[in-house]
């Protein structure tokens, strides 16, 4: 069997952590958590609904779609998880349309 | 001959990140038959039972989504006459020339409100289908590579104005209306299906802010149990998929909705009703809109309104 390498992802805001393998992107990582409201858009790096921002680590990516991230965003380190892969533990921080749904069962109701 | 005028949607031209991932993606995976390359580095393919040759075309770009897509007419008197209607209808035209496009004659350009490059040809290399005309076989083994659609269908386009995109084909290129989902306060639609023969649909657009979108390519399937093997063969190589397999309300097809690797959704369907020009439009209601758009689920999912390239 090929080695696969492991890394612990963390968010920041939730302080949620999760393992994602060195061949599975960010997002498909993420979506295992299972929380409800996970834009699992594209996967493919086309429609810019899964904007993250990488905050520590490693990683390695494909090219994402510039209407959603421009290259001083993707060298920033502001990237579309779903395609992003870890190359070490990483911390990352959701923004953009995700936001909302990530930290939506968290934020209490404003009305 | 009852069906003139504009005939079907001929041509797409999609643009995705990884050129090499797409050519092996629209090849081996959803099996279209590739048919060229062109100076501009876009590669063309055919599904293998169209004749004319080339219906999907793509590019690599730094963006996914759509470039443009094209209906063929019946003849290129046809497409004079048709330039000359659009040209006293207000909307400017653009010619671009034979050669352009591989094995492609000239195509009237113009914009749709929606923000989308609308074209219009009367003419494209009849390469066959594999067969000969005389005596030919049920199917070739291309029938059997991938999920190997038999032909592009339709596509449906986001964008705003729909109203006066759907005026345009209507009024000036012989499109009808087939099936619609009003909103709820009745000052218009959400969506709207449009044909120009005996399909369901040859186009349809949703209301959105944005211009010039692109919510799906679909691609028909000869039977439900070929939409249960297309959707075997997206797990087999990983494709992501959107939703499905299920069914319309609008229009009955039963579908997938999935993703090409740079994000641009896809549809492999089979089935719907067919129409005639003469038929009633059916109308749906936003209350009832999760039912219209996925039968069995009855609620939209997150990205029916949300994903698009
Ligand atoms: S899910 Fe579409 S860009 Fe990541
Ligand atoms: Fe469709």
């Amino acid at each position: 069997m090929e080695q696969r390498k492991h890394y612990t992802v963390v968010i920041r805001e939730t302080g949620e952590s999760y393992r994602c393998q060195d061949q599975e992107s960010l997002l498909s990582g993420m979506a295992r958590l299972g929380r409800k409201g996970i834009p699992v858009g594209c996967c493919g790096g086309g429609c810019g609904i899964c904007k993250v921002e990488m905050l520590s680590g490693d990683y390695a990516s494909r090219p994402m779609s510039r209407e959603h991230i421009s290259a001083g965003e993707e060298a920033a380190g502001v990237v579309l998880a779903c395609r992003v892969y870890p190359r070490s533990d990483v911390t990352l921080r959701v923004v953009g349309k995700m936001e909302k749904s990530v930290f939506r069962p968290r934020v209490p109701d404003a009305a | 001959m009852a069906m003139t005028g504009v005939l079907r949607p001929g041509h797409v031209v999609l643009r995705v990140l990884d050129l090499e991932e797409g050519i092996n993606f629209y090849k081996n995976v959803l099996g279209l038959v590739e048919t060229g390359r062109d100076q501009q580095g876009r590669v063309y393919f055919k599904a293998w039972d169209e004749r004319d040759h080339n219906s999907v075309l793509i590019r690599q770009a730094d963006t996914a989504g759509l470039d443009f897509f094209g209906f063929k007419v019946d003849s290129p008197a046809t497409l004079d006459k048709l330039e000359a209607d659009l040209n006293a209808y207000g909307v400017s035209t653009e010619r671009i020339p034979a050669g352009e496009m591989l094995e492609t004659g000239e195509r009237v350009r113009f914009l749709l409100p929606t923000g989308h490059v609308f074209e219009l040809y009367a003419e494209k290399t009849d390469v066959g289908n594999g067969q000969p005309y005389v005596n030919p076989e049920a199917w070739i083994p291309a029938a059997e590579h991938g999920i190997a659609p038999v032909r592009f269908d339709h596509l449906l386009c986001y964008g705003p104005d729909i109203e006066k995109a759907q005026a345009i084909l209507q009024d000036v290129l012989g499109f009808y209306l087939v099936e619609h989902i009003e909103l709820e306060d009745g000052s218009g639609d959400l969506g709207i299906w449009l044909s120009t023969s005996i399909k369901a649909h040859d186009i349809a657009f949703v209301r959105h802010p944005e211009p010039g979108k692109l919510h799906h390519v679909s691609f028909l399937l000869e039977s439900w149990e070929k939409v249960l093997r297309a959707a075997d063969l997206m797990s087999m190589n990983r494709v992501a998929i959107d939703i499905g397999p299920t069914r319309h309300g609008v229009t009955r097809g039963t579908t997938i909705y999935a993703f090409d690797p740079s994000g641009n959704r896809f549809e492999t369907f089979s089935g719907g009703y067919q129409c005639y020009p003469d038929g009633k439009p059916i109308k749906w209601s936003q209350n009832e809109v999760g039912r219209g758009i996925f039968y069995h689920d009855r609620v939209l999912n997150d990205t029916f309104l949300t994903v698009l390239t």
